[in-house]
């Protein structure tokens, strides 16, 4: 026997006009505010094609004012493939500025890779709820330091006390100084999305092992560690983009900092990334460089936004893995 | 029915059973990769430590001898009388845009994005772009500062010949810079409030901004305010975008007072480009000028960041003990 249903007031049901209105006002606003963040792509995409085909038109046709800055009155595309980045005297040599970065970003990784694997092990498999409270600060205190700081460091500090000390034929700037204080800058990153992979690995994974009679040494290297690949992957990825794109380190501990530099595949030698060239390049106290040299800065720039945004890509396409996973 | 036994020598399985358990747990191995792995943390630590004692050393006697002089002064071609107050200026300011710009619009495309949208294409594309935007180099966000908001200032704010170089370009470069991570930690801290708050607030006849403004937003404030400062740091000891974006790193022509709004369409430059120039300068004696400003730099920086902690392990505590 149920209740007669009455029909409800529609006028009631529509809540108060004012509210509704708001409400609607409030939503705009949000969906603004969202839609921020895709017109700053669209401008930094846009910013960097801009003055970047300029510069390539100005390879293909250069105009005079360019032309009078080379020995031999000739420009052209292949001007990107030389033996040295000279934007001065129009050489523009792609490759010395990759090798360069490549150099950096190997040795960064050779420090942080494993050092940040490892601290993340420790946090995720071996500290106490405690001990993590104590030590995990370390590492956010490191990644708080900014590079500028870091750059000095590599300088003052690790340039002549470490790398000078091994090496004999290392002067006082070099690569492998530079790389060593990017591979410290990125401990703190590796280390922290390897802990994420490594926390999200179920327990039960640790206590079947467990209950094989595995120690923990196997549980951790055999278990958890494939468990979490993916994930660890990912760390290595972003880690290496975050490498590439540091630029004060390498500005200031590489030497590359007098815009111009030769082709070099030794790490001990002086050597500008495509990050401090840009740095340079912008901060050039040669106010009366011509246009074309000075655009060379958004063709790099847009090489290393291609390159950092690759590698972002593949490492999200990890990071779902192991989210889908577990 | 048979049991498969498997191939296994019974006698010495035994043994080394017992003597595992005789052990008491004593893995050699096992005990050398724990000792191996904390090493790895401590080596970061140790890593801090010896920047610290480097850096405060040799700042030490600019530090402890005219402390007052070097906060007031500006940047000098003597290096005993440079200091560090255009740089602590800038940087100010900079801080200022940041929070003004990149908090409100970050926090607010957050709310967006958790609270309001539906799973539409328009969505899915935010979210990878914000992604993708937090991994962009920042020496990228300085050619989008450099293009844009140099050139469209260089008009109407710039002074006369700065071509747009202006405390404003700088500071909105790295407002752009910081908004990704602020929307994404923001973001993170609105999806851990519990789904029930929000539907007991419904269940009340509270609209979705009613339920958001009273019951979300408070929930998730210390969350929110621990990333917005962590990126805030980050921002603050950013040099590579500035550089692009033209602070100057010689001597300023400005000389305003620290709060004065007229420095905002001037030339500027910022702590850390301060510090890379002192840093490039030949001559040791530039070397605990450096340091120096590096000190004050970090004390601002890490003042920011042992603050974010120190909220969110403040927090946490608490809701853990209700």
């Amino acid at each position: 026997m149920a209740a007669p249903v009455m029909p409800a007031d529609p006028d009631l049901l529509a809540g108060n006009p004012k509210r509704r209105q708001k409400e609607s006002i409030v939503k705009t606003v949000f969906a603004g505010a969202a839609t921020t963040s895709l017109v700053i792509s669209i401008l930094i995409v846009g910013s960097l094609l801009w003055k970047a085909q300029s510069f390539v038109g100005d390879l293909i046709s250069p105009p005079a004012d360019a032309l009078a800055e080379t020995r031999d009155g000739m420009i052209s595309l292949s001007n990107l493939w030389t033996e040295q980045w000279a934007p001065r005297f129009m050489q523009f040599d792609i490759k010395t500025l990759l090798v360069a970065s490549v150099i950096v970003t190997v040795v960064a990784m050779a420090v942080a890779g494993p050092v940040g694997l490892g601290a993340a092990v420790y946090l995720s498999e071996y500290a106490s709820p405690r001990v993590r409270r104590i030590l995990k600060p370390i590492l956010e205190v490191l990644a708080g330091i900014p590079s500028v700081v870091l750059g000095f460091f590599a300088l003052r500090w690790i340039g002549p006390n470490i790398v000078q000390n091994l090496f004999d034929s290392a002067g006082n700037q070099s690569l492998l100084a530079a790389g060593l204080g990017v591979g410290l800058l990125t401990i703190p990153l590796v280390a922290s999305i390897s802990e994420d992979a490594m926390r999200s690995v179920p327990n039960a994974l640790r206590e079947a092992s467990a209950g094989l009679g595995a120690r923990k040494f196997t549980t951790s290297t055999r278990v958890v560690l494939p468990a979490a690949v993916s994930g660890l992957v990912a760390a290595f990825i972003v880690a290496t983009s975050r490498a590439i794109g540091e630029t004060m380190v390498v500005f200031l501990a590489a030497g590359g900092s007098g815009n111009s530099a030769q082709f070099t595949v030794n790490p001990l030698e002086r050597g500008a990334t495509m990050t401090a060239a840009m740095a340079s390049q912008a901060s050039g106290t040669d106010g009366t460089i011509v246009e074309t040299a000075f655009n060379s800065l958004f063709f790099v720039g847009a090489v290393l936004f291609v390159i950092t945004l690759t590698l972002n890509v593949i490492a999200d396409r990890f990071v779902r893995r192991v989210r889908q996973q577990y | 029915m048979t049991l498969i036994s498997p191939m296994v020598d019974k006698d010495k399985t035994a043994e080394r059973v017992r003597a595992r358990i005789e052990s008491g747990g004593r893995d050699p191995k096992d005990i050398g990769f724990r000792w191996l792995m904390l090493a790895t943390l401590l080596f970061s630590l140790l890593v801090l430590a010896v920047l610290v004692v480097d850096v405060v050393g040799d700042s030490w006697s600019v530090l402890s001898s005219r402390l007052g002089d070097f906060l007031a002064n500006p940047l000098r071609s003597r290096s005993d009388e440079a200091g560090v107050f255009t740089g602590l200026r800038g940087t100010f300011w900079i801080g200022i845009f940041v929070i003004c710009l990149s908090f409100p619009i970050g926090i607010g495309a957050a709310i967006y994005l958790e609270e309001y949208a539906t799973d539409s294409w328009f969505t899915r594309l935010v979210d990878v772009n914000i992604r993708n935007l937090a991994g962009v180099p920042s020496v990228v966000y300085g050619i989008l500062g450099f293009t844009i908001f140099v050139g469209l200032l260089d008009g109407p704010f710039g002074e006369d010949g700065a071509f747009g170089k202006t405390t404003v370009a700088g500071g909105l470069t790295l407002a752009v810079l910081s908004l990704p991570v602020v929307i994404i930690t923001s973001a993170e801290a609105i999806r851990a409030v519990p789904q029930s708050l929000r539907e007991a607030g419904y269940g009340v006849g509270a609209t979705k901004w009613e339920v958001v403004r009273n019951h979300v937003l408070p929930y998730a404030a210390p969350g929110i305010l621990t990333g917005t400062l962590l990126s805030l740091a980050r921002a603050l000891g950013e040099a590579a975008p500035l550089i692009l974006v033209g602070a100057i790193r010689g001597r300023l022509g400005s000389n305003a007072g620290f709060f004065e709004l007229g420095q905002l369409r001037e030339q500027f430059t910022a702590m850390p480009i301060l510090i890379t120039e002192y840093a490039t300068k030949p001559g040791d004696d530039w070397v605990p000028v450096t340091a120096a400003a590096i000190v004050i730099l970090l004390l601002v920086v890490l003042g920011f960041n042992a603050v974010a902690v120190l909220l969110r392990n403040r927090f946490e505590a608490k809701r853990e003990g209700k």
